[in-house]
This record gives C-alpha cells, structure tokens and sequence, in this order.
C-alpha cells in the first residue's frame, strides 16, 4: 500500500511483530511502521471481529489499537517505535492483565 | 521527553502544539507568564506542521513554503521560556481550569489561571459503503505517513472528496513519486455557484494563486473526475474495488488503497466536556464553540484558538493563537502586555488571513449523501452502529445523540463519538425533522481519552478526596 522514499535517510530500528523481525525507520509510529512493513496488520474489532485497519493516523479514531510491549489497547499512530519492541496485532477486545 | 510537569501551578497552559498553540505559548511565555504546553504528539506541529522537527522530506519543494513557515514557530517556542511536555494526553479539563494529564503512563494534575486550548481539528466523517475496510484511510492519514515517515501510495491509489487537502496531498504525493491512479471530485455542481458571490475576497486571497497552481500541477498527471456521487468501497476484508457515479455512469475500478476526505471540522471533544458552549454552524456543518473577540469561551479563563474556535486554516490559527496568548498577558500581567502587538494589529492580521474562507466553506460544503448515510452504512466506527440501527432508535423513541447511547451505544466507543458524532447529529435531526441544534450532541465528559483504571487508582488522593467517597 505504501512505499517508502528514498531520500529518508533516517537509520533503522528493529521492531518485533507478532514475534517477526520488521524493520522500521527512527521516528516512525508503530501504525506507520506497520504499514509500511507490508504485513497483515489488520486487527479484528472488539464488537464483531471485522477486520481494520489504521484510519486516520492522528490519534482520533482508535482503529490502530494494538499491543505493544504487552499492553493493549495502545494507539499505534502515537507511538513511536523503539529498538527491539514488541508489536501483537490485537484480535478482538483487550485481555484483563495485557 | 515522557516527564512530568515542573510545577503544580501555572499562569498559562496551553493544550495543542499546533499553529495555534505554538503561536499561543510562545506569545505568553515572552511576555514572562509561567506557561506550560501539553501536546499529544512526539513533536511539535500539529497535523498542518507535522513532524515540521523531524520530517525526513529535507527537499523543500516538496512540503512546500506554507509547510516550512512552521519552522519558525517552533524555534520562537523553543527561544523562549515555555515548559513544553509532547506525548502527553489531556484526558481532563474542568472549570476549575484544573488539568489531568496522562504522561507516559502516570497521570499529573496541573492547575491554570488561564487556559488556552488549541485542539485544532479532525477530518470530517465520511461515511460511505465500505468506509471501515482495511485499505480506506483519510487523505490527512496519508499526509501525515508522508510527512512523518516519508511513505507514499504505490499501490493502486484513489483520493475521492473534496477541498483545499485533498489538491495538497495530491501534490504532495506525486512529488515524492507515489502513486495516485484517478481524483474522484464530489464538489456539487450547485456549489460553484452559491460560492459565486464571495469569489472577490477569494481571488484576491492567497488562497487563489496557490490553489490554481496545485490543482494544475496534480490535473497534468492523473485522471480527474468530477462530479461524482454515489460513491462507496468494497472488498472482503480488504478494500478491493471502488464504485461511483459521474455523469449518469456508474463506474467500478480495482483498488488498493482510498483516500477520502472532505474538510476538517473543531475537535471539540476537551473543550466541550469542560462545559464551554458550542453551536452549530450551518455554514461549515460542524459545532463551533461561543467566543468572543479574543476567543474567550463561556468558561471564564477557558479561551480557544485555532481551527477548534472555527475552522479558519493554519495562518488564521497562529494569529488566533497570539490573540488568546494576548488576553491572557492583559489580563494577568497588563505591564508585559505593553511590549506585544498590539490587539488592534493582531485583529487586522486575522481578519486578512481569513479572507476567502466563506468562499472556500460554500464551494467546499459537503454534500448531504455523504454526511448523511443510510442502510447498511456504518454510522459509528467503534460500536458498528448502522445508520439503518439509528433510524430504527429514532423510530422506537430515541430523542437525541445521548438517548441513542442507551439504544445503541453509538460514541461509547474509544473513539468517543469523534468519528460518529456529526454523522448521529445530522442524521437524527434529519429523521426527526428537527435542526441540529435542536438535536444537540453527545454530552461529553472526562476522561476525554481512554486511561487506565490503573492509572487513575495510583492518581495521589488526599485524606478530603478519600472522605467524599467512603462512607461511616
């Protein structure tokens, strides 16, 4: 869906998704991250499991909803990505303790 | 960066580091008032300046001057005394001018003497056919991956809507060699001419020149349609194809990836569940807060700047931004504010930044098809309500926006009815043959932003706090 330009220059950090390595640039968000890794980052929805994925990027919809570093619920476009997190795409609603 | 405030009490906080907020904190804090920013994001900017710190886009053709002018803003912050915190979420704000903020993970509370809050704006909901599947985002989603992150289209891409962001990020776009394979415009033919009438101010804006020169730059490369409806996406957990029509002929194309858009609208959400007085606006469709000249809301110490006062764009917002700064200086420290601009200055400046902005709310307005949807349309994201769900509610009783929660929780989901709200607004005063404003909104309330009970258990309380809840 999304390419990245070659002039970001911007050095890589190396981010886990469902327990695979992906790599991102310094400064990416976890949902920019994501999308731009090429894999299915789709989440299932708390209410009927459809699956989404991010909509508007700037904090406001909640369909980036995703664990990261074991806690759920977090909003993947506010978040930037950090060496060696942890990404779980989140089927369905959050789990009591994650 | 994750820190928490300095100190418990300050002159002036300002909420939002965009156009308006920059301007705003940088203006108190030279004027020598104590002056916090809280600002959602990793860096300053908002969505109009986004990323304006850290963007790998380093040509500077390709954002564009507008862009750029942001630069500034940030190093007059960075020049003066003002504490600025970035990834903090304001979850609370309430008469009081008291502040609940939630900083990597630990909620601190702040107090104002005044409070400048510059949320900005969100892009209106557009809810077709389809427009939940993966693979359909906002054109402003798409801004902001180019901005940030330097990533563009390449798959097969649609931009469908209407308004001065959409030319933008097409421009944008097929600078950084991204993809884009047909503009789907939805601006009414009707428009043109009810806009007519304000076309002086327009053409004599800066407004104009820039515009007519993206809209060439982007038509000499992709296919434009114009006056298109009936517009709606599909696909089986994916979108997959894109179906419209233009000129009597209904047309379906394989997509990857739709952008739509059609205008931003206040993000209403912290300074509505604070109690400041919104109306609706007719002409921008939207609610609009109840300011007076300096931006001062119904909330005595509560002032709004920036698109959250009323859409107006970011050269607007950043003199709305020094307007409120400047009330705040008057009134807390008349001295300093001898040495600011003047507000008679400032007035003349925002009264030439906003010149053509009715032309382009008229030529711009949305069409009632896509704000208002019905069948099977998703009306709220979160709760997967349809816009038939509602119309069965009001058909059963339901009065209003907060009644329906009850039927159908519509805006009880994270999201908060931001992605819903106008939709239910519109779409129930329609049905019941009432206005907007008769039909109200959601009443909103703290937490304005989902925490977690965790955080809010290990917020500090005071034997008092303790006593108010505890019985015996």
């Amino acid at each position: 869906m999304f390419k990245r330009s070659e002039q970001d220059k911007r050095p890589p950090v190396k981010i886990f998704v469902d327990g695979v390595a992906v790599a991102a640039r310094q400064g990416d968000t976890v949902s920019a991250a994501l999308l731009a890794s090429g894999c299915d980052a789709r989440r299932a929805t708390a209410v009927s499991g459809a699956p989404r994925l991010p909509y508007c990027m700037m904090g406001v919809c909640f369909d980036c909803l995703v664990t990261i570093d074991g806690v759920g619920n977090r909003q993947g476009c506010l978040v930037p990505v950090a060496e060696g997190m942890q990404i779980e795409i989140q089927k369905g609603k959050r789990e009591i303790g994650k | 960066m994750t820190v928490a405030p300095k100190r418990e009490d300050y002159d002036v906080v300002v909420i939002g580091a965009g156009p308006a907020g920059l301007a705003a904190a940088a203006t108190s804090a030279e004027a020598g008032l104590s002056t916090l920013l809280l600002d959602e994001n990793v860096g300053p900017g908002g969505q109009v300046f986004r990323a304006i710190a850290s963007t790998p886009v380093t040509d500077r053709n390709q954002l564009g001057a507008d862009y750029w002018a942001g630069a500034d803003l940030v190093q007059s912050l960075r020049a003066s005394s003002a504490e600025v915190i970035h990834r903090a979420i304001v979850w609370s704000l309430d008469r009081n001018l008291e502040i609940a903020v939630s900083i990597g993970g630990a909620s601190a509370f702040v107090k104002a003497k005044r409070v400048i809050l510059a949320t900005g704006a969100l892009e209106r909901p557009f809810p077709i056919p389809g427009w939940t599947l993966p693979g359909v985002m906002t054109a402003g989603a798409a801004q902001t991956m180019l901005k940030s992150s330097a990533l563009v289209p390449d798959g097969r891409t649609v931009i469908a809507g209407q308004g001065p962001l959409l030319w933008l990020l097409a421009a944008q776009i097929l600078r950084l060699d991204g993809r884009i394979d047909r503009i789907l415009d939805t601006t009414e033919r009707g428009n043109y001419f009810a806009a007519l009438p304000h076309a002086f101010a327009f053409l004599t804006s800066p407004y104009f020149a820039k515009g007519l020169s993206m809209m060439r730059e982007v038509k000499a490369k992709v296919q434009v349609v114009s006056g298109v409806t009936e517009l709606s996406a599909s696909g089986d957990g994916q979108l997959a194809s894109v179906s419209y029509v233009a000129g009597g002929k209904r047309e379906t194309i394989p997509v990857d990836l739709l952008l739509l858009h059609q205008g931003v609208v206040p993000n209403v959400n912290l300074a509505m569940s604070a109690g400041v007085e919104h109306r609706w606006d007719d002409l921008q469709l939207c609610w609009s807060p109840v300011l007076d000249a300096s931006g001062n809301s119904t909330i005595p110490g509560i002032a709004i700047a920036g698109d959250g006062a009323g859409i107006g764009g970011a050269s607007a917002a950043v003199v709305r931004g020094r307007i409120a700064a400047l009330a705040a200086v008057e009134a807390l420290s008349p001295a300093a504010a001898a040495k600011l601009p003047a507000m008679a200055t400032l007035r003349s400046d925002l009264a030439k930044a906003e010149r053509g902005r009715v032309f382009l709310d008229t030529l711009f307005r949305p069409a009632p098809q896509f704000r208002i949807p019905s069948g099977e349309t998703i009306v709220c994201r979160c709760e997967e309500v349809t816009a038939k769900d509602v119309l069965d509610s009001v058909a059963i009783g339901a009065t209003g926006p907060n009644q329906l929660k009850a039927y159908r929780r519509t805006g009880m989901g994270p999201c908060q009815g931001r992605l819903c709200g106008l939709t239910v607004t519109e779409l129930m005063a329609q049905a019941r043959g009432k206005t907007p404003q008769e039909i109200g909104y959601y009443r909103l309330r703290a937490p304005v932003k989902p925490i977690t009970l965790a955080e809010l258990a290990a917020v500090p309380k005071s034997e008092a706090d303790v006593k108010a809840v505890v019985r015996g």
